[in-house]
């Protein structure tokens, strides 16, 4: 038998919901770990990409100075980058702060919004940089696929994946094309 | 010989001293994707979605008229590939966010993506800074979308006789703008029931208070691509068959 391939996913500047639908595959998950195997993820809990990742998919665009490090960390080690979602392909509802000025963003969320409590904007070391505009993925490396959709429907996981795996060109038909 | 016929992607279709290609091509069921066309309005030429090649010339099926023997051709690969990036262009420079717009399923810059097989933006995005009017009772303005077809400009000083909307500035500073004082839509005589309130192809102008009224999934373009919906509503409006 094929080796497996390796399947790593990961979220940025998302919000898990492109987790969940590829989740909703449902009982096919069992199907796609005949010929598919998880490499680093939220669902294996693993940290880093193995040297050799067939296929990465990425979730939500990029808002901050990690994002941008765990994207080209996935650029670096997959053969195939997929952009999965609104966030990723264009930036999605995150990027609605595009034309609101960070420090403002940051004051309205921890100094003088509604109900805000010991006022005080997070300036923990550890906490990774804001970037001064959430931007697209495809704006920072080469991606090879994508799957819009906020979220892509499970069968358009689903379709790519086996596309994929059985070594078709990845074809999603008209009604599984959505934006929103 | 004049038999008023030309031919798109070779096939003969006739046309009515008068008439576009585009008129043309939509009575005989030709689909050419368009935005800023709207058989209900003059043609104004500007999206460049229509773009098709006549006698081996590029030029827009909506303002060119149909003359005896014109070789068209209009569903080739490279104009399709010319379409999307067309289309791409359109969506990186306003603020298109498809999840958070009332309009999504009705949508024909969303429809036209579909259409031309649109998965990604290709080109940085603008980001541009655009504002919302709401001060309207009935009706809300939200520039984010415009993609500045003049449908509104044309359906308020043609149809409704009122002139609320004009463009000002000139290439990448084109925008909307509403004709008042205040430059707000309350001040001018716009309603809810103008043409001009029901015409954009996008969610830049929209009556309040609908934006729900067909949830998603029985939307539009939910059951229907945007060839069939157009021809369609191209027929209903010219009377049917008179191709």
């Amino acid at each position: 038998m094929a080796e497996k391939l390796k399947v790593a996913t990961t979220s940025l500047a998302g919000c898990f919901g492109c987790h969940m639908s590829f989740l909703d595959i449902d009982e096919r998950l069992l199907a796609l770990c005949e010929v598919a195997e998880f490499d680093r993820s939220p669902l294996t809990d693993i940290k880093h990409c193995s040297e050799q990742v067939d296929i990465g998919l990425i979730e939500g665009g990029l808002c901050n100075a990690e994002n941008v490090h765990t994207l080209r960390e996935f650029r670096n080690h997959c053969k195939i980058l997929v952009a999965v979602g609104a966030c990723a392909i264009n930036g999605g509802i995150p990027a609605m702060r595009n034309h609101i000025r960070l420090e403002e963003c940051l004051e309205e969320a921890y100094l003088d919004g509604v109900g805000v409590v010991n006022p005080h904007i997070p300036n923990d070391p550890e906490l990774p940089l804001l970037l001064n505009k959430v931007h697209p993925i495809h704006e920072v490396v080469t991606v090879d696929y994508f799957l819009p959709g906020c979220p892509p429907s499970a069968d358009v996981f689903w379709k790519f994946l086996t596309d994929l795996a059985s070594g078709r060109e990845p074809q999603l038909p008209y009604d599984l094309v959505h934006y929103d | 010989m004049n038999s008023n016929t030309i031919t798109i992607d070779g096939r003969e279709v006739p046309f009515t001293p008068g008439q576009t290609i585009i008129e043309a091509a939509m009575a005989a069921d030709v689909y050419i994707p368009h935005l800023c066309h709207n058989p209900e309005f003059k043609p104004h030429g500007s999206c460049k979605l229509c773009t098709v090649q006549v006698n081996g010339r590029n030029c827009s099926a909506c303002t060119m008229p149909a003359a005896e023997g014109q070789q068209v051709l209009n569903n080739t690969k490279e104009l399709n590939e010319t379409r999307r990036s067309i289309t791409q262009m359109l969506f990186v420079e306003g603020n298109h966010c498809c999840p958070s717009c009332e309009k999504t399923g009705n949508c024909q810059l969303q429809a036209v993506g579909y259409y031309v097989g649109m998965l990604d933006t290709h080109f940085p995005h603008f980001f541009p800074s655009r504002h919302v009017d709401a001060s309207h009772p009935d009706v809300m303005l939200d520039l984010d979308r415009c993609i500045l077809c003049e449908l509104c400009v044309r359906a308020s000083r043609d149809v409704d006789g009122k002139t609320v909307f004009g463009i000002a500035g000139r290439g990448m500073q084109s925008h909307l703008v509403v004709n008042a004082d205040s430059g707000k839509l309350v001040d001018t005589g716009m309603s809810a029931a103008d043409k001009a309130a029901q015409v954009c192809p996008v969610g830049a102008i929209l009556v309040k208070r609908t934006a729900y009224e067909h949830p998603i999934g029985q939307r539009t373009y939910d059951h229907g691509d945007i060839a069939e919906v157009s021809l369609e509503h191209d027929h209903a409006l010219t009377g049917g068959d008179h191709g």
